[in-house]
């Protein structure tokens, strides 16, 4: 039995359907990250699994116990909310104590609880402040405190991390991570951020239009996405479209030129298809003397550099085919010179690095 | 030249306005410690008599001390009806904000003395006129009512401040029922707003006579009818009775002036502490 079922859960607010049909079972000590852009239903899940909105139809069973009727106070459920939702008239220490102070627990208790609690977020001498006098990153720490002190069942938070700036959220995505995997508590973290979605979590969910498009592990989502809209949504991608020419062999024509595919896992009928490509999976051949050469078996496209991006550890090449553009992301080599505008190049690319998705 | 000819005719416009009411008000004080009535630009021998006499009437003290209790008894009533009623409709009901509003007007919009007589009207032949407890049900009623425009803008401009949503949801995820959640989480945090309304209220009950001479109660506004006979007493009287009001609005200001100045005093102490290379706290983290 797993520890949170979530069974057939629909949300509906109007005539439109914020939640369809969602189904996921996660294990205890789980952390599983809910995916994908705005308006997707992934904060409405999250809530009702909270019990802040109420389910149009399904089921919410938290070991073993049916609460998706019960009241958000009654199902011992900490939440970390995006704007920190810290309680401007309580000290640090206050603020963390709280839900104890609810459950009748004894100073004694609260006390140590507390003290234990800032030496796991490593703020201990703020426990007298209050939360105006405190940065962005110590507010949500200390919320993260909050919700983990009186022991919940389940851990929620809704992206907790989107009001920071990028390196406060590098840098305090990895400690939730590890406080979670020090207590072993069940959580389920909502974010539309990829590279945070992929690093710390166990599972991923990824959501379009209220309805889980593709459940699995972040290698999963990433190497072997499901569908289209995964492909394209997770990391950056190159969907080409192409037309099957030779279907025995998996060969394909982009622009006039011959692609060969490993995997065709949709029926192909004689109509153009999409053929997904990462760009970190492209290797860029250039003209001169001290090109790479190209591997026997791969692919081989030829086009024109149309424009070059440093991204800092990652160059991105965007290359025109024919009617076409493909982005190849190679790292940062200080000693390489970065290929002109107009250039003609080679890009090869092994055959299992495409997919036909669609 | 400009910005100086701006400047000047901004400070004529205060120079004029605080004459407007200066004058009025010294004139008042003047002639209330003038001991002859042709002595009233030059008060010689300045007497305090009428201040005495009014100190000493048991009437004054037993009006305000009514007034005291019927307006602590108004801010109690007020506080504990709008406190929840805001925070549900800013919770939940979020479109019956301009319903509310819309309220609040019709005490300023109908006068008290159609407010009173329609109360006594209504209630003709019950408890309520037949009896002075019942009366001064009545009497607090009304200024709830009355009350009602001066109490709700404070108090729901307080919720405005703060994200009531979130930090009910907050307080629900940690096992708080909403009994919890109104006192131990929303009050605090709108307690300005309350204070505010409370100290309106009270110079309200304070100074409300048409309600009070309908109701025959005596309230402290009412103590000036009892001295239509006098000269001096009822000049007196006002002035008392304005340094009653300005009290109220000086310990108003100290109560709900704290956060501020407790902010500001720890933005100066930043800015010191950056001028002199001391890390913030975001650069600490």
């Amino acid at each position: 039995m797993a520890f949170l079922e979530l069974t057939n859960l629909r949300k509906q607010f109007g005539s439109s359907w914020a939640v369809d049909t969602f189904n996921l079972n996660i294990d205890q000590g789980e952390f599983i990250s809910f995916l994908g852009p705005s308006g997707c239903g992934k904060t409405t899940t999250l809530r009702m699994v909270a019990g802040f909105e109420k389910p149009t139809s399904g089921q919410i069973v938290i070991y073993g116990t049916d609460v998706t009727n019960a009241p958000a106070n009654k199902r011992k459920i900490g939440m970390v909310f995006q704007s920190y939702a810290l309680f401007p008239n309580m000290t640090v220490a206050e603020n963390i104590q709280f839900g104890l102070k609810v459950a009748g627990q004894s100073r004694e208790v609260m006390q140590q609880r507390v003290t234990e609690m800032l030496e796991l977020i490593h703020l201990p001498e703020t426990a007298k402040r209050y939360p105006h006098q405190l940065s962005g990153g110590q507010q949500q720490r200390v919320a993260l405190a909050r919700a983990l002190a009186f022991e919940p069942q389940v851990l929620l938070l809704d992206e907790p991390l989107s009001a920071l700036d990028a390196k406060i959220r590098v840098t305090l995505r990895q400690e939730i991570r590890s406080i979670q995997r020090k207590l072993g508590i069940t959580a389920i973290y909502v974010t539309h951020d990829q590279e945070e979605a992929l690093s710390i979590s166990d599972r991923v969910v990824v959501m379009n239009k209220g309805k889980a498009e593709q459940i699995g592990t972040p290698t999963q989502i990433y190497n072997t996405p499901q569908t289209q809209f995964v492909a394209s949504f997770v990391g950056t991608l190159n969907v080409l479209q192409a037309k099957m020419v030779d279907l025995a062999n998996k060969v394909l024509a982009v622009d006039d030129q011959h692609v060969r595919v490993e995997q065709i896992t949709i029926p192909v009928n004689g109509k153009p298809v999409s053929m997904a490509l990462r760009p970190e999976a492209i290797t860029l051949h250039r003209q001169s003397a001290n090109g790479k050469t190209i591997p026997p078996d791969s692919n081989a496209l030829q086009g024109t550099v149309e424009d070059v991006n440093f991204l800092g550890s990652v160059v991105r090449i965007r290359i025109r085919l024919r009617d076409q553009v493909v982005n190849a992301d190679s790292f940062n080599n200080p000693h390489a010179e970065l290929p002109a505008y107009g250039e003609a190049v080679t890009l090869s690319f092994p055959s299992e690095a495409c997919r036909v998705i669609g | 030249m400009e910005k100086k000819r701006t400047s000047l005719v901004a400070w004529g416009a205060l120079l004029i306005g605080m004459l407007y009411m200066g004058i009025p008000l010294v004139a008042t004080l003047i002639f209330s410690v003038s001991s002859k009535l042709h002595s009233v630009t030059a008060p010689t021998p300045i007497s305090f008599s009428a201040y005495a006499t009014i100190f000493n009437d048991p009437k004054f003290g037993a009006g305000l001390w009514f007034s005291l209790g019927a307006g602590l008894l108004t801010i109690l009533i007020s506080t504990v009806l709008l406190v929840p009623l805001i925070y549900w409709v800013q919770l939940r009901m979020p479109y019956l904000r301009s319903v509310i509003e819309f309220m609040t007007l019709l005490p300023i919009v109908i006068p008290a003395i159609v407010l009173v007589f329609g109360l006594l009207g209504q209630y003709r032949g019950t408890f309520l006129t037949n009896s002075d407890s019942g009366l001064y049900v009545l009497l607090t009623g009304s200024y709830v009512i009355i009350a009602f425009p001066y109490t709700y803008r404070p108090i729901n401009t307080a919720f405005q401040a703060i994200n009531v949503k979130v930090l009910t949801e907050a307080a629900q995820s940690l096992g708080s029922g909403w009994f919890t959640i109104i006192v131990r989480v929303i009050l605090p945090n709108v307690w300005t707003g309350v204070l505010n309304a409370a100290f309106i209220t009270l110079a309200i009950a304070l100074g409300e006579f048409t309600i009070s001479n309908a109701l025959a109660q005596n309230t402290f506004s009412m103590y000036l009818f009892y001295m239509e006979t006098k000269i001096y007493e009822p000049v007196a009287f006002t002035v008392v009775a304005f340094i009653l009001t300005w009290f109220f609005i000086v310990v108003l200001q100290q109560v709900t002036k704290r956060p501020a100045q407790r902010a500001t005093r720890e933005r100066s102490a930043q800015l010191i502490g950056g001028a002199i290379g001391l890390p913030s706290a975001s650069e600490s983290e």
